[in-house]
């Protein structure tokens, strides 16, 4: 009798096991928010000691490509009215890579560069001296009441013309620059190279406080 | 004749034995994936679009800030608000929050911070230049502005 019993419940029912693991599934399904933690990547300038003026930096006007952003969202870029955003990517580019006024390093520079770089590089003396540091700087103005919109849109572009230029001297494109994680030396390697004497130099101004 | 009945006659049952195990498998990818969220949102939040994203490797490093419009106008005002945790503070707060948040790293990676700012795209520049000053009197001055890719239209 004993031993009858024993061999009849030797199996539990599964029969339902997958609604179980329905439910739970679906529970999930509805909780998950998948993080994401991309954005667009800034270094703040190193803290201002209230004993010590900021450092007068020389840098010639033409040094300098302007952007200014009013309190309408309206653009004043190098001293010029706009409206829209089209070809900016394009024209800081050629920005950066003018050689006006070069030295002997930025000479080199100019040489290691592939073709397709030498072609966007002028030399126009009207424009920056050369894309090493202290050559070429973004600046972007804002005022208070600039919408955060606006100026995510306009660093966005100057990004990407950085990230072209980057991408192009190690023979990828920018989007495919702007993705390496820099885990592995190969990548690492390439990112150095990418940036090698090209230093992504954007200076955000403290913004204006008139007509906020 | 007959050849041709046997094949209609084939069993045409899937097997399903294998389900509750796809099922689970499914269920564990989720589980593993989810994070909860511990914080409510106080604040109203809806991200600016932008293309050149990056991600940053190490999550452990980040540490978020929220600002936005209040959800609850009649408590909080309608005025751009920062939240930190779970708390809306002021911005001159801003720096013994960094430094708790540095605490909580360990000591070779406390200068590695990175503070994520979730902003709502309607605020102004005001606000945020505010949080950026005074991050950079705390010293963290990795900032990145969190943002979703931009769908081209």
């Amino acid at each position: 009798m004993a031993s009858k019993r024993g061999r009849m419940a030797q199996e539990v029912n599964a029969g339902s096991m997958a609604d179980i693991a329905f439910l739970l599934l679906i529970f999930f399904l509805v909780t998950t928010t998948i993080a994401s933690d991309k954005g667009i990547m800034n270094i703040l300038p190193p803290k201002q000691d209230p004993n010590q003026p900021p450092p007068e930096v020389e840098l010639n006007e033409r040094n300098i490509f302007n952007i200014l952003i009013n309190a309408n969202d309206d653009l004043l870029i190098e001293g010029e009215f706009r409206n829209d955003l089209n070809g900016l990517s394009d024209e800081i580019k050629r920005f950066i890579l003018n050689f006006g006024n070069p030295d002997e390093d930025a000479i080199a520079l100019f040489n290691s560069l592939p073709p397709s770089l030498k072609g966007l590089a002028d030399q126009s003396p009207e424009s920056s001296d050369h894309p090493m540091s202290g050559g070429a700087v973004i600046s972007i103005k804002t005022n208070r009441g600039t919408s955060y919109e606006t100026y995510l849109e306009v660093l966005d572009l100057v990004k990407k013309a950085y990230f072209e230029i980057y991408g192009e001297r190690v023979g990828l494109t920018g989007e495919e620059y702007r993705t390496l994680s820099g885990q592995t030396p190969a990548e690492k390697e390439l990112m150095d190279r990418g940036k090698e004497n090209i230093p992504m130099a954007i200076s955000i101004a403290e913004p204006d406080k008139t007509g906020s | 004749m007959s050849k041709f009945k046997k094949k209609t006659k084939a069993d045409t049952n899937i097997p399903t034995s294998a389900l509750p195990d796809i099922i689970f498998m499914l269920l564990f990818f989720f589980m593993v994936t989810t994070v909860l969220r511990e914080q409510t949102i106080l604040v109203e939040q809806k991200i600016p679009q932008a293309t050149q994203l990056q991600k940053i490797q190490k999550k452990t490093l980040i540490s978020y800030l929220y600002i936005g419009k209040p959800k609850n106008t009649s408590l909080y005002g309608s005025e751009p608000r920062l939240q930190a945790n779970d708390v809306l503070i002021n911005t001159s707060d801003l720096v013994l929050w960094v430094n708790q948040q540095k605490d909580n790293l360990s000591e070779a990676e406390r200068d590695q911070i990175w503070i994520s700012l979730k902003a709502d795209r309607d605020v102004k520049m005001g606000p945020i230049s505010d949080i950026q000053f005074e991050l950079r009197e705390a010293d963290a001055r990795k900032l990145m502005y969190a943002s979703v890719n931009k769908v081209e239209n």
